[in-house]
């Protein structure tokens, strides 16, 4: 795999050649330009960026305003001050009023690791989860990014978007098609399929190449939508290999395990399971890599879980 | 307030050159930890080596008493000001700053309760002027002495938080808490009257119901008188609007808004201290000490 740039860089630049294609999309910012990569943005398209200083409720209501009278709005803060406090103006000036604007988190998950957990969001998925009617995405690399940043400039219904901002591998062959809510099938195996999301699947793409040393058929799954869930790709992998593992960048509660999780029990189907994410507990700060490492979400890591599971599941 | 464990009053000479010597600290722990918050940092510390070292009655001692003082550092990101200034009255040793933002350190990247001396979780901005309401409003309760400080950013008062925040100050009479504004007019952006203006700053916080001071916040000693005249009201909270440069006492480093977190380089550092070294040995000679 070829490592690319960050999908907070691949970010900044789809948005500016959007903006300059269409005067109508506008960014509010947040104090976080310099942060969201969109010095540049501002610089080139002054009447397109809005800043309301550090202010991320204010961010949100504003940028649900704007939206409202039919401009196409990017809100982007660091995701873990947007979906803990905005929340509510998410919860109901977007996602309740139904107001398509894309609420953008840079920087998610653990991307600032040694800031600690006031600056972490590991909680985004499961709070807008919860919340109806706001599609929640994480794009695992450039390709991703690119192509849900162009897609959510028209898509219809407010949307999520997190990433992080270290340089991700290049996971798709050209061609790959894309589209909100359906799932990518990376590679297929009979013994355990992966499913992850964002950051987390070129580590899950490795872990299969271990794997596969070791004669154990793997599959991954890069399931950039959480929101609407592609159902059928995870039912698909249950039924086509012994066990599933997600992988994901974000507490092992109300995220992409627990979904996959609810929906495989309430199908009946009780594959070997594994959620793979941050657990509960006081959260260790460090670097993305280093917490990574901590908590398995590394190719060996990824591949020890797999073993254990199929052993698990050869002896009970 | 006159518990025993009131910090040492330093005098002035003394407070002044420790303020350097906490700005070289500053400067080398982040070097070290090659992350940090330079600017803000530079521009807060003379308000911390005032709080610490003259004004209030908290020491490693007397750190459980439920009649210290209390301060919650709201611009939580300045935590390597904070974490020096703790380190030098003696919290902890100061050798464990070198772990500062280290795989599973408790010196995170903001000021957790995990380090012994910070009293409250910050880092997300526009949370510490509810949590230290919350704090006076329990002193008056409990019909205790203690006073409740807190420090804000200039940026950070974009936070609608602060401002419900102060009403509730207002509201309930707060006279044990004093408030101070580091005033130094840069947020990440750039000027805050150019990424979302606040003046008339002193206004609004009259209007707010707040007894307001202007003061230099890089003046030792004018911090000092400042400080000793609060509360300025009975019965209404203190608010303390701090002049201050950021990056304060680096040339090259002050009124910079990318200084906000940037990282000296080699050379860098190196003028730093060796601008620093000269003003501590201008402040000795002044003093007689040299
Ligand atoms: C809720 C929240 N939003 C955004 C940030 C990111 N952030 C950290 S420092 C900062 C600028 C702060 O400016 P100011 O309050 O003026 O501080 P100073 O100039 O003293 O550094 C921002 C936006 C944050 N820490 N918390
Ligand atoms: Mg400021």
């Amino acid at each position: 795999m070829e490592l690319g740039r960050p999908n907070l860089e691949v970010f900044a630049d789809t948005l500016l050649e959007l903006g300059q294609q269409n005067k109508e999309l506008l960014v509010v910012t947040s104090d976080s330009r310099g942060s969201g990569k969109l010095v540049s943005f501002g610089q080139k398209l002054p009447g397109q960026i809005v800043e309301v200083g550090i202010a991320e409720q204010n961010l949100v209501g504003i940028s649900a305003g704007l939206a409202s009278t039919g401009k196409i709005v990017f809100a982007v803060s660091p995701a873990s001050f947007l979906t803990a406090r905005a929340l509510e103006q998410i919860k109901n000036d977007v996602a309740y009023s139904d107001i398509p604007v894309k609420v953008v988190g840079i920087s998610a998950g653990v991307s600032y690791g040694a800031l600690g957990s006031t600056h972490h969001s590991l909680h985004d998925f499961a709070a807008l989860q919860a919340v109806n009617n706001i599609d929640i995405i994480a794009p695992a690399d450039n390709f991703e990014t690119r192509e849900v940043i162009k897609a959510a400039l028209t898509y219809p219904r407010p949307i999520y978007i997190r990433f992080g901002r270290k340089p991700m591998y290049h996971l798709h062959k050209r061609g790959t098609a894309f589209e909100i809510g359906k799932a990518i099938i990376l590679k297929s195996g009979s013994d355990v399929t992966f499913i992850a999301t964002g950051e987390t699947v070129s580590r899950a793409v490795i872990a299969c190449v271990l794997l596969e040393e070791q004669g154990i058929s793997c599959g991954v799954v890069s399931m950039h939508t959480l929101k609407p869930l592609d159902e059928g790709i995870v039912l698909d992998a249950a039924r086509g290999s012994r066990a599933i593992i997600t992988v994901e960048e974000h507490s092992v509660h109300g995220g992409l395990g627990s979904l996959c999780a609810s929906l495989l029990l309430q199908r009946g189907l009780c594959n070997p399971f594994k959620i793979i994410g941050i657990p509960d507990e006081y959260t260790v700060t460090g670097s993305q890599v280093e917490i990574f490492e901590y908590y398995g979400i590394t190719p060996e890591g990824l591949a020890q879980t797999a073993c254990q599971l199929l052993e698990e599941e050869t002896f009970k | 307030m006159d518990s025993n464990h009131r910090c040492e009053k330093l005098s002035l000479a003394k407070l002044e050159r420790k303020s350097i010597q906490y700005r070289k600290n500053v400067l080398s722990m982040i070097k070290k930890a090659n992350a940090g918050h330079t600017g803000g940092d530079l521009s807060c510390v003379d308000i911390l080596n005032v709080l610490y070292n003259y004004v209030l009655n908290v020491s490693p001692e007397n750190f459980m008493d439920l009649d210290r003082d209390r301060y919650i550092h709201s611009k939580g990101h300045s935590v390597e000001a904070l974490y020096t200034v703790l380190a030098d009255r003696g919290f902890f040793p100061s050798e464990e700053l070198d772990t500062l933002n280290q795989f599973q350190s408790h010196f995170v990247g903001h000021p957790t309760r995990k380090v012994f001396g910070v009293e409250h979780n910050t880092g997300a901005l526009g949370h510490g002027l509810s949590v230290s309401v919350g704090v006076a409003l329990a002193g008056k309760m409990d019909g205790r002495s203690y006073r409740v400080y807190t420090l804000l950013g200039d940026g950070e008062l974009q936070e609608g938080s602060n401002w419900e925040a102060s009403m509730s100050a207002a509201h309930f009479g707060l006279d044990n808490l004093v408030v101070t504004v580091d005033r130094n007019t840069l947020q990440i952006t750039g000027r805050t009257e150019e990424v979302s203006s606040l003046e008339p700053l002193a206004d609004k916080f009259t209007a707010f119901g707040y007894a307001v001071r202007t003061v230099n916040g890089n003046d030792v000693a004018a911090l000092v008188e400042i400080f000793d005249q609060a509360p300025f009201e009975k019965g209404k909270p203190s608010l303390i609007l701090a002049r201050t440069t950021k990056g304060k006492g680096v040339s090259f480093i002050e009124d910079q808004a990318n200084w906000h977190h940037r990282i000296p380089t080699d050379e860098e550092l190196t003028a730093a201290l060796t601008e620093l070294q000269a003003a501590e040995e201008a402040r000795q000679v002044q003093d007689g000490t040299r």
